[in-house]
């Protein structure tokens, strides 16, 4: 053995960046947003030092379940063109690095939230890791095609997490803030995996659109478009809706509504005609829609914070 | 005695560094939010084993 060798046994040392990709950046910026909306509609408020540091853990707990996912699935991220990038399969980051990671900013970011706020908040945030990880990751990712559907449950905890750390506990606008995000999650990833040729079937993972075809995929975007309608204009009922969440809850939807009836109406022939035109504007609408909807549940709570509006009754 | 800079080290030197200043922030959270506990007001003084009426009255 010579000096160098220390240098050269390892090409792909880590550095800071691998450990944060770990953290999936791109969905904790999704969890920062809605938790803190969660927490920012609910009527009681919290201390901005309590919000900032039960928000901050939220989206570490998050990222950890990322790292967590990335450790179990390392096998299947080597063989998709989307992930092979990614710290593990790369090189850069080894799966028990990953692993050692995501498991001590779990427990950190549990312990932090129960010091910022309270066990519901705490204990939601362990379950949502959890629920990610194990019934989702482990369990379900591989063995069924609604995998999505139920696997949805874990993105859309964040917002109830943050309305549980103002109030202390949960309430039916916390489930319908769940319920958006939940009944969103199917027809965005459905209509994402109409047109993009990803290698899911390579890997082992069960996409509705190769177990069941494109047919059957369309007319579940359509019926879990409707639900979601459902529970979205619904919401503008409830204590944390106002005007500007209404019209934009109807004017979303409605275009929703009528970009998956047009996916369902059509067919692969007519959607590679025009390259799956109607599939990429539902897909890019939906990146839209949560950042609109729970921005516009925030506008309320400014409107109602300066007397501007004072609930439907 | 290795003398030679090698690029590794320096690779090393910004991990660690960061990691320091990660470390330092979330002493500085835990820190700032005990302050802010205390200064809310809360009651910090729970039961110790034994009976303290004084405390019972305002649970």
């Amino acid at each position: 053995m010579t000096d160098t060798s220390f240098y050269t046994a390892r090409a792909g040392e880590p550095e800071l960046k691998d450990y944060f990709n770990l953290l999936k950046p791109r969905v904790m910026s999704l969890v920062v947003f809605t938790a803190l909306v969660g927490l920012l509609v609910a009527p009681q408020g919290v201390h901005p030092m309590v919000g900032f540091t039960a928000i901050l853990f939220i989206a570490i707990g998050a990222g950890a379940s990322g790292a967590l996912n990335m450790w179990w699935d390392a096998d299947i991220d080597r063989v998709m063109r989307r992930t092979a990038g990614r710290p593990i399969p790369a090189g850069k980051v080894t799966p028990q690095e990953a692993l050692a990671f995501g498991l001590a900013l779990s427990g950190l970011a549990v312990m932090m939230v129960l010091l910022a706020s309270n066990f519901l908040a705490a204990g939601l945030l362990a379950f949502t890791i959890f629920f990610y990880v194990v019934i989702y990751t482990m369990v379900l990712k591989r063995w069924t095609p609604q995998n999505i559907v139920i696997g949805g449950a874990a993105g859309a905890f964040p917002p109830m997490i943050g309305w549980v750390v103002a109030t202390g506990r949960g309430s039916l606008e916390a489930v319908c803030m769940f319920m958006l995000i939940f009944m969103w999650t199917p027809p965005h990833f459905w209509a994402l995996a109409l047109f993009m040729k990803d290698d899911f079937s390579n890997a082992g993972v069960p996409m509705l659109t190769v177990t069941h075809g494109h047919a059957s995929t369309r007319r579940h975007i359509f019926a879990y478009s409707v639900v979601l309608a459902i529970f979205a204009v619904g919401m503008a009922f409830t204590s944390i809706g106002g005007p500007v969440y209404l019209l934009t809850a109807l004017v979303l939807d409605g275009l929703f509504l009528k970009g998956a009836w047009h996916i369902m109406a059509r067919d692969t022939d007519m959607a590679l005609a025009d390259d799956y035109l109607a599939e990429k504007k539902v897909f890019k609408l939906s990146l839209m829609y949560l950042f609109l909807h729970f921005g516009a549940l925030l506008a309320d709570a400014v409107l109602k914070s300066l007397g501007l509006w004072g609930g439907w009754v | 005695m290795i003398k030679v800079e090698h690029e590794i080290h320096h690779r090393r030197l910004n991990r660690n560094v960061g990691v320091g200043l990660l470390l330092v922030a979330l002493i500085a959270i835990v820190f700032g939010l005990s302050v802010v506990k205390v200064t809310l007001g809360h009651n910090v003084e729970k039961f110790d084993h034994v009976l303290r009426p004084a405390l019972e009255q305002t649970e």
